[in-house]
């Protein structure tokens, strides 16, 4: 189609439809669409979010988060997201010169890190449920559980997905499509983190005061 | 930036182009320098909440919030690559987007709820006595 400029009188007139398919590279709207479904998980934690944020001071008589939360714990926690993101970072990094053994390694050192973040946060929630602070003790324990539970998920879930990518990038490589999974990975990854900023920051920081 | 970005192994063909910086790439420094940007904030906002030095929540809740979305900006740009060219736009669109959606749930759920809780109808200590 040339963009000459015409009259309305001579010529075929303006196209405002196209038959002919377009040509797309294979994965050229990954990201994109990735994207579109990270910002739908973020409306799914915006929701729990509004969620705690309504019940959250709702104790029912039962135990508050000044007297539950330990700061020490979830700073350490805080502490293992992070550094697993520049892990993650470094991994991309590495995969993107082609170094398919620091790719492995940094991948590796993220899932140890994604780990213990999950065992330490599962360890708080036993410790919770030993003292009586279950989820249906009060409004409270229930928004928090949800909310912190659901992004422990998304953590379980990023680790799992973390070992599939590992095994993919053993077996073929890192070919374009493995770069692409990787890709998409690490923007999960890295948006889990920004949702526990969100979480460390309302539930435990604002928790704790008085 | 730039020597990264062409000494990718994304085996890009000029047809990647067309589709702007079609895969956002970081640099080491940049992940350094996100990483001591976002301690630095996190630190900021757990010892402010630990210590207790601006003395009560009224001055603590707003300053910690502020360092916290400092911190999730800090995150967008050096670690998620936010940029308002990624993707033509569009990434950006929709991170605005959901900012919108996420704000009128989030500023909606609380003024409601807060303003319902103060607008029931008073409970007789009776009907209190009776609940389940």
């Amino acid at each position: 189609m040339n963009m000459q400029t015409f009259k309305a009188s001579d010529g075929p007139g303006p196209a405002f439809f196209s038959f002919e398919a377009e040509e797309h590279e294979a994965g050229a709207s990954t990201m994109l669409g990735f994207w579109i479904y990270l910002m739908s998980d973020c409306l799914i934690f915006a929701v729990l979010f509004a969620t705690y944020a309504v019940l959250g001071r709702n104790y029912a008589g039962g135990p508050t988060g000044r007297e539950l939360f330990e700061l020490p714990t979830v700073a350490f926690n805080t502490a293992m997201l992070l550094v697993s993101s520049v892990t993650f970072g470094f991994a991309s990094l590495s995969a993107q010169r082609g170094k398919i053994v620091a790719t492995q390694g940094w991948l590796a050192a993220t899932g140890l890190f994604g780990l213990t973040f999950l065992v330490t946060e599962l360890r708080e929630f036993a410790h919770l449920a030993a003292q009586g602070a279950v989820p249906q003790r009060s409004a409270f324990l229930s928004s928090f559980f949800t909310l912190v539970g659901t992004h422990g998920l998304h953590v379980t879930v990023g680790l799992i997905w973390l070992l599939v990518v590992m095994a993919q990038t053993a077996r073929g490589g890192l070919t374009e499509a493995n770069g692409r999974r990787l890709l998409c990975l690490g923007m999960f990854w890295h948006f889990l983190d920004v949702i526990w900023i969100g979480v460390f920051t309302v539930v435990y920081l604002l928790g704790v005061q008085p | 930036m730039t020597r990264a970005h062409h000494a990718s192994a994304h085996g890009a063909k000029d047809g990647g182009a067309a589709h702007g910086a079609a895969a956002p790439h970081g640099t080491t420094q940049g992940y350094l320098l996100g990483f001591i940007l976002a301690a630095a904030l996190t630190a900021a906002a757990f010892w402010l909440t630990a210590s207790g030095v601006l003395g009560g929540p009224s001055t603590t809740v707003p300053l910690v919030l502020g360092l916290g979305l400092v911190q999730i900006i800090v995150h967008m740009v050096f670690f998620l690559h936010m940029s308002p060219r990624t993707e033509g736009g569009w990434t950006l669109m929709a991170l605005i987007f959901t900012a919108v959606l996420v704000v009128i749930a989030l500023s909606g759920s609380i003024w409601v709820m807060y303003h319902l809780n103060a607008n029931m109808m008073p409970m007789t200590p009776d009907a209190m006595r009776r609940m389940p």
